[in-house]
């Protein structure tokens, strides 16, 4: 008995000298970063992850395991797209959304304040994008790799894998300054992340940082022709500059539209692109087959899965058939309610949500004819009388995105859609040349007339409806008969001087329902107060 | 290798014989005569003893010639000390009359490694026995106590079988990290993680088989635990057999009818058809002609039976107790049922002349849960009314569902009767806690001992959730329903060490007890991934295999301890405690945590003066200061850069291909400690022989380095938030106890318990660096939409204090809506000259526009109350007149708010003529705030919600001794939660966290008792 004791004395002093090691616990099913850097079958991975950063909202599908703190905001909010969408459309004479979630009625009504629930959303997740993006640049750094010993053939593929990340950066970092101005300063891969408190960079200096960034890789990316569907070409680098430079006037104060046409020249020209023949495929199922396409968002209703993507704009114009119409609304080949919800949008989720507003319908004079018009309009209600809580027969429903094939044969899943969001596409670019055109950029007016007309004969079928001779004016309509709903409203009627001030009002602008004035500073949002306390180093926009 | 000691341990059981010699025998009595059952008798200073058999007689075999000391106790009786002499094999017989006792100071009380006795105790600690427990249908530990610790806060989660309670002793320390206290039971520290398919981790355990329960309240006592004791330490110590006493049998049977005790107030069919025709005539064509309660159609009355067989009984030097319990408990929702099974063998032998003894418990629960659909709870409360339960259509199981073309209309609620009958949720979950414990009193020293305790706690747990195919909450359409299914493993093994060395130094008047150990612990956790199938079994199309077959996690805790106690002249007690803990959630050079305690107490009863003084019993003063840590952060790997693998649902195409992704991880490389001090004042006091005692404390616990997550700036790290340690939190409080005993006859005791709780809790920082603009971070989610918070978090506030709008009322007191028409005469609020419908209420009449910006925005919340009580009582009392008594416990909680969620949510007219054209019911608050939308931030929704509640009301019978073969023969019956004094509107106003929606109402239970021991 005695010896059982001493045993086990010594066993028990021999465990207690082996235990200490357990302390050095390493997780079983997850990967540290020096492991996953040196096998280089996983960039394409983390590489994958910096693209998905646009479409989904964490690592599993369509929520799960978020990349934004729900405490931040609720995963299904927190898609890239559905913030950036809900922040350029919101308060503009596009769109308009009923539901009274937190937030939501502030962008509607023009009383967004610095607490706000997408501002907060939006600020995180284009600045996450950077960050992700910044990590993968700094550990595809040439010494590295050599370091890790790649041999040529992998150096040369995580090279453009590099080049991409650098586009997917200056993506966001260019919707951050558009959004936000003066942001703060993360730019330099090699400190971010990291642990100092990043200083307040003005919007010129990101603009200049955007512009040096794509430059720099406008050569490293593929072309189009040597790459696949859904990754970064230079075709995108050079529509991004395009679009960076329209707007410098507005983020500068200089302009530099000669630029503006020769990038959009480079596009069109060099790009190998083609304006898709029927506009309503652009916004189906199978839209990744479009020519028109530059850089889409991808979504697929059984491996990209969020609550963000078209998903959200498909599914949040999805509404009971008894409160679209009573009697057959025969507008682009639909015809209610003897249909189905999924026959509408394609999915059979209805979220109720998303309505355009009057001023959009007005766009659209000769509304029978024009291809554009993907509305239901039927028993609705024009006016927008009341938000929140907005009646259910009140604004117009959009059916541009659906969760159909150009064949019109649903999407594999019946309520998370398979149609790609066209970020950048062709026609933009031909409407940004006529603008630049007009501008005085440079170009030639014959050829802006031309690519301008290109678009109105897709739309009408044919050339009866082609313009003589256009205005400014003529393009800021254009654009929203052709762009409505892609994310670019806002920044299209703040280049035109009427997103704020009086000189055109609508719906709800200025908290009122027939709309007002609103003052200029509402051109930027604020900073979201949870950063300021954050970071020392931040001033708020002024006037919030 | 342990398997081997073990076994040859297991052997030596049965090689040990009594020594012959010198006996002691005698009877114990009580003052009226009557023989003490189960009194014991143990010579002091060692574990030696006996106990008195049915007649109160006692036989005890001394194995030293000459002078012994004889100790005599039971619980409730004064300890008697008795000086013996025997001659070498002599028979002396010692007959004891024994004093009823209130407190017995001399009671041994653990404290965690070891015992002591209550008048040594330097710490706030709380020792609850079984006889003070509460009776009834009582399913889980830590109902046994409810209401009967002064600064232990119990809240019950609600009313499903097992659900369990919230356990918060002296408030939260901390924010984000885990505010439940330590359980150890019978000396293994429990995992306080849930269990997959078990309703709470403690609902596994059978309150029958536990004989008391200890609470260790500040850090002077809790210290010893380390970096685990924060929140405060529960010691659960379970029934032993008793050495030398007699075979024998109990049977406990306990069976009872929960009913429930108020439903929520929603409109009956006629009142709401009555309410929509005021608001919405067109509306009315939805409505059903049926007249359905939906809340009578899912809630039952529920039967449940308790039942325990217990054999025990000292085979010599091995006293063993094996009980076996089956509890068969029904849910007050239909179909809700937990079944447990329980086998606890617990033997306590001892060797080597009592040197070496052993603690050997096994405890085995088998639990089958079938869980009914709790979505069914919320949805009762807000179907509409007028639609039958069953139409007997083709789809939907012939159930009544609200439709939208040929599917089920995707945003309506579903029908309550038909989520509970078509939706199967079963679970089994096995739990094994056991350990054996060595403990060797040294030969040639017995003031020094060894103790070795080896023990483990698994936990396998299996479930799935079928849903029928023709179920509308699982349409597809394929039609084929939904399965679902999981299975976990936990382990949580355990190995400690101690060398405890206890001297009485009669020489400079000094008992000196050094205590010095080792502990490791480590916890596994392992759960399969399974694919997605669905009803029928098939995989669904387009859906992978999970990335990973196996999620697992694990993580050790090594710790080194020590305490002394110094006692000076009986009269000063010094306890000093240190433990260092290292925990392999932290980087290697923020590992380490050391947490250091003090104590002193000054009997003061025993100074001179006071010892004069004729009616007091005791006088104790205490001071203790510590500092105790946390680590149960949930997380594992903080501090580490990781990446983690993308499900196949969230791939990104590439041309034709998808590939998973691969994300980096936020963390924290400096992640460490949070550490609480605390510090303690308090005075125990007796009188009248203990007729009148209780205790008054006061403390101040400061939580500094907080585990709390906060926002990061955007850049510095992946992701938007990271836990770290950053701020600093406070509580402070006072606790104050009475006991008192005002009638002791020769037929009737009268005793009465009152205790009570004051604790503030305030937020110190949030921030890195000082930010007075930082409002805080919001929390307590709401029903309602999407990414509504409740309550902020914020410097110089209560955690979880109330941010809302302040309402603004119309002269009829009516609450102000915005964009409605203004009532009555209707004024020409515009001023365009006309009155007309655009005379509309604006945001700023309806809420104050606190910052006078004219707009009503985020900026315009305020701070109001808060949901922890301010005040929470617990009043007891007793009667027992000849063989009756009666119990009487009593709960109340002060100061108290609650956010009314069911009512904001489901109380307008939007809820109920809902959007998607159909009906719903509701709060009938919709009537009394004739709100159209949800004004889910207004501050009307917060309402006070202090309670009084008569938990436990207890009357028992016993017969006493029956015929040869019964020795006890006890009935009792029982109302728990037998009625409530509140003027809060909702179901029940207890709420954890304070925000009521949709809960699961508690059960007023009638209980019938039976209690035979052979």
């Amino acid at each position: 008995m005695k010896r059982s004791i001493i045993f086990s004395l010594l066993t028990f002093v021999f465990l207690i000298s082996s235990c200490l090691k357990d302390l050095d616990r390493e997780p079983l099913n997850l990967q540290t970063s020096i492991a996953v850097y040196k096998d280089p079958a996983n960039y394409i991975h983390v590489l994958a992850k910096l693209y998905a950063g646009l479409a989904v909202t964490g690592q599993t599908g369509p929520a799960g395991n978020p990349d934004i703190s729900t405490a931040i905001v609720d995963e299904g909010f927190s898609s890239y797209l559905r913030m950036l969408w809900n922040l350029q459309e919101l308060p503009t004479d596009e769109a308009k959304c009923r539901w009274t979630d937190t937030g939501i009625p502030d962008l509607n009504k023009w009383i967004w304040s610095d607490g706000n629930q997408w501002i907060r959303g939006g600020f995180v997740r284009f600045l996450y994008q950077v960050t992700s993006c910044n990590e993968f640049i700094k550990q595809t750094d040439d010494k590295l790799l050599d370091e890790r010993g790649f041999g040529d053939e992998d150096k040369a593929k995580i090279r453009i894998y590099r080049a991409e990340a650098r586009f997917l950066k200056a993506l966001s970092l260019f919707h951050a300054m558009d959004i936000f101005g003066n942001v703060p300063d993360i730019t330099d891969e090699n400190k971010f992340p990291g642990t100092e408190f990043p200083v307040q960079m003005n919007r010129i200096t990101l603009f200049n940082y955007i512009e040096s960034e794509l430059l720099a890789i406008e050569s490293s990316l593929s072309p189009r022709s040597a790459q696949e569907y859904g990754r970064a070409t230079q075709g995108a680098a050079q529509t991004l500059l395009a679009k960076l430079y329209l707007n410098s006037q507005v983020y500068t104060g200089t302009d530099r539209y000669t630029d503006v046409i020769t990038y959009c020249e480079k596009v069109i020209n060099g790009g190998g692109y083609s304006l898709e023949s029927k506009y309503t495929n652009l916004f189906r199922a199978d839209n990744n087959m479009s020519n028109e396409m530059i850089f889409a968002i991808s979504s697929d209703g059984s491996r990209t899965l969020s609550y963000g993507s078209t998903t959200f704009l498909i599914n949040g114009s999805g509404f009971p058939t008894t409160v679209v119409a009573a009697t057959g609304d025969t507008t682009a080949g639909s015809s209610y309610p003897s249909l189905t919800l999924r026959d509408t949008t394609g999915s059979t989720a209805g979220w109720q949500g998303l309505i355009g507003a009057k001023e959009l319908i007005r766009q659209f004079p000769d509304s029978g004819q024009d291809s554009r018009f993907q509305f239901v309009t039927g028993l609705r209600l024009p006016d927008i009388l009341a938000i929140p809580n907005t009646p259910l027969k009140q604004g117009y429903i959009v059916k541009k995105f659906r969760n159909l094939t150009s064949q019109n044969v649903f999407g594999g899943n019946a309520s998370f859609a398979d149609t790609d969001f066209p970020l950048f596409r062709l026609a933009d670019v031909y409407l940004m040349y006529a603008e630049a055109n007009l501008r005085g950029g440079g170009g030639n007016s014959g050829q802006a007339l031309t690519y301008f007309n290109a678009l109105r004969e897709r739309a009408y079928g044919n050339s009866s409806h082609n313009a003589a001779g256009i205005s400014l004016d003529d393009i800021l309509s254009e654009r929203s008969r052709e762009l409505y709903w892609e994310a670019h409203r806002r920044t299209d009627l703040i280049r035109f001087g009427k997103f704020t001030g009086g000189s055109y009002v609508w719906t709800w602008k200025g908290n009122d329902a027939a709309g007002t004035s609103t003052a200029e500073y509402l051109n930027l949002y604020p900073l979201p107060a949870s950063e300021l306390t954050a970071n020392p180093n931040l001033t708020q926009n002024p006037g919030y | 290798m342990l398997k081997l000691l073990r076994t040859a341990l297991f052997f030596s059981v049965f090689l040990t014989t009594a020594a012959q010699g010198q006996v002691v025998t005698g009877t114990l009595t009580d003052e009226e005569n009557e023989p003490i059952i189960g009194g014991l008798i143990r010579i002091a200073n060692t574990t030696a003893g006996t106990a008195t058999n049915l007649d109160g007689n006692y036989v005890l075999n001394l194995l030293k010639e000459g002078e012994s000391v004889l100790e005599f106790s039971l619980l409730g009786y004064a300890k008697e000390t008795r000086t013996v002499t025997v001659a070498k094999g002599q028979t002396v017989s010692v007959n004891v009359v024994m004093k009823t006792s209130v407190s017995d100071l001399s009671e041994f009380v653990v404290v965690g490694y070891g015992s002591t006795e209550k008048k040594d105790i330097t710490g706030s600690v709380v020792s609850i026995n079984s006889k003070d427990f509460n009776q009834g249908s009582v399913n889980t530990p830590e109902q046994l106590i409810l209401g009967k610790a002064a600064g232990v806060q119990v809240t019950p989660n609600g009313g499903s079988p097992g659900s369990g309670s919230t356990i918060r002793i002296r408030g939260g320390s901390s924010l984000n990290a885990s505010n439940d206290p330590l359980i150890v039971i019978d000396g293994v520290p429990i995992s306080n993680d849930a269990i997959g398919g078990s309703p709470n981790p403690l609902s596994l355990i059978n309150p029958n088989d536990i004989e008391n329960m200890t609470i260790l309240k500040d850090a002077s006592a809790a210290a010893i635990y380390g970096s685990r004791a924060s929140n405060g330490v529960i010691i659960i110590t379970t029934k032993k057999g008793i050495q030398g006493s007699k075979f024998r049998v109990g049977l406990n049977s306990v069976n009872s009818v929960s009913t429930v005790a108020k439903y929520a107030d929603v409109f009956t069919a006629d009142e709401l058809r009555a309410y929509i025709a005021t608001r919405d005539t067109t509306a009315l064509s939805l409505l059903g002609t049926s007249n359905t309660d939906w809340q009578k159609e899912i809630y039952q009355t529920a039967i449940s039976t308790d039942n325990n067989l217990v054999f025990s009984g000292g085979l010599k030097r091995l006293p063993y107790r094996v009980s076996l319990g089956y509890l068969n408990q029904n849910g007050l929702l239909r179909k809700d049922n937990l079944e447990r099974q329980t086998a606890n063998i617990s033997l306590s032998p001892k060797f080597l002349k009592d040197h070496l003894t052993f603690e050997i418990n096994q405890k085995s629960t088998l639990s089958n849960s079938f869980f009914a659909n709790q979505g069914a709870v919320g949805a009762a409360v807000a179907f509409d009314p007028t639609q039958p339960v069953k139409t007997d259509g083709p789809r939907y199981g012939g159930y009544f569902e609200w439709e939208s073309g040929p599917i089920p209309n995707p945003l309506s609620v579903r029908n309550p009767v038909a989520l509970i009958e078509q939706r199967q949720d079963i679970s089994t979950v096995s739990r094994h806690i056991g350990n054996i414990q060595a403990d060797y009193k040294f030969h040639f020293l017995p003031e020094l001992r060894a103790n070795l305790n080896l023990g483990y706690d698994i936990a396998n747990s299996r479930g799935s959730i079928t849903v029928e195919d023709s179920a509308a909450a699982a349409y597809s359409a394929q039609n084929t329903g939904s399965f679902n299914q999981y299975e976990q493993y936990r382990r949580n093994k355990l190995m400690e060490f101690y060398l405890n060395y206890r001297k009485d130094i009669k020489s400079i008047r000094s008992v000196v007890d050094v205590i010095a150990g080792y502990s490791y612990q480590d916890w596994y956790f392992e759960s399969p991934n399974f694919r997605t199938v669905d009803g029928q079994g098939d995989t669904i199309v387009g859906t992978q295999a999970p990335a990973f077959p196996l999620s697992n996690s694990q993580n050790t805790l090594i710790s080194g301890y020590a305490r002394l106690n110094y006692t000076f002249n009986q009269k000063y007690l010094f306890t000093f405690t240190v433990r260092e803990d290292g925990s392999s959630r932290f980087a290697k050079d923020q590992r380490w945590g050391l947490f250091p305690s003090a104590a002193f107490a000054w009997r003061i009863a025993e100074e001179k003066l006071f010892k004069k003084m004729k009616h007091l019993s005791d006088l104790k003063l205490r001071l203790g200061y510590g500092i105790t840590g946390q680590q149960d952060v949930g997380a594992n790997f903080n501090f580490l850069p990781l990446y983690t693998q993308g499900e196949n649902s969230a791939s990104y195409q590439f041309g034709n291909n998808f590939y998973y992704t691969l994300r980096p991880n936020v963390y924290d490389p400096d992640f460490r400690w949070e550490s609480t001090t605390t510090y303690n004042g308090g005075i125990d006091y007796s009188f009248y022989e203990g007729r009148i005692n209780g205790s008054l404390d006061v403390y101040y616990k400061k939580t500094t380095d907080l585990i709390a997550e906060i926002n990061i700036p955007a850049g510095i790290n992946f992701g938007s938030r990271v836990l770290t340690n950053v701020g600093s939190i406070e509580n402070r409080g006072i606790e104050f106890v009475i006991n008192t005993v005002p009638v002791v006859r020769k037929n009737l005791e009268w005793s009465v318990g009152f205790n009570a709780t004051a604790n503030r809790n305030n937020i110190l920082a949030l921030d890195r660096f000082d930010t007075p603009t930082d409002l805080g971070t919001e929390t307590g989610g709401i029903a309602g939409n999407v990414g509504s918070f409740i309550q902020i978090n914020s410097v110089g506030f209560p955690v979880n204090t109330f941010f809302v709008f302040e309402q603004r009322y119309d002269a009829a007191g009516k609450p102000i809506e915005s964009g409605e028409l203004i009532t009555p005469n209707n004024p020409d609020y515009n001023g365009d000259g006309v009155v007309n419908a655009e005379d509309r209420y604006k945001d700023t009449d309806a809420y104050v526009d606190r910052n006078n910006d004219l707009i009503i925005n985020n900026q315009d919340r305020y701070r109001s109350n808060n949901s922890a009580p301010q005040l929470i009582i617990g009043f007891n009392t007793s009667v027992t007149y000849k063989k009756w008594t009666f119990s009487l416990l009593a709960r109340g909680n002060f100061g108290q708010y609650v956010y009314n969620n069911f009512q904001s949510n489901t109380g307008v007219e939007d809820a109920i003529i809902t959007p998607q054209g159909n009906i719903n019911n509701g709060s009938v608050n919709a009537q009394e705030s004739g709100f159209s939308g949800r004004q889910l931030q207004s501050d009307y929704y917060i309402r006070k919600a202090s309670f009084v509640r008569f938990d436990n009301i207890n009357i028992g019978y016993n017969f006493g001794e029956i015929g040869s073969k019964i020795s006890s023969l006890r009935i009792f019956a029982t109302i728990q939660n037998a009625f409530i004094i509140t003027k809060y509107e909702g179901i029940d106003p207890e709420i954890f966290n304070g925000i009521d929606n949709n809960i699961y109402p508690r059960p007023r239970i009638f209980s019938l008792g039976v209690n035979i021991q052979l």
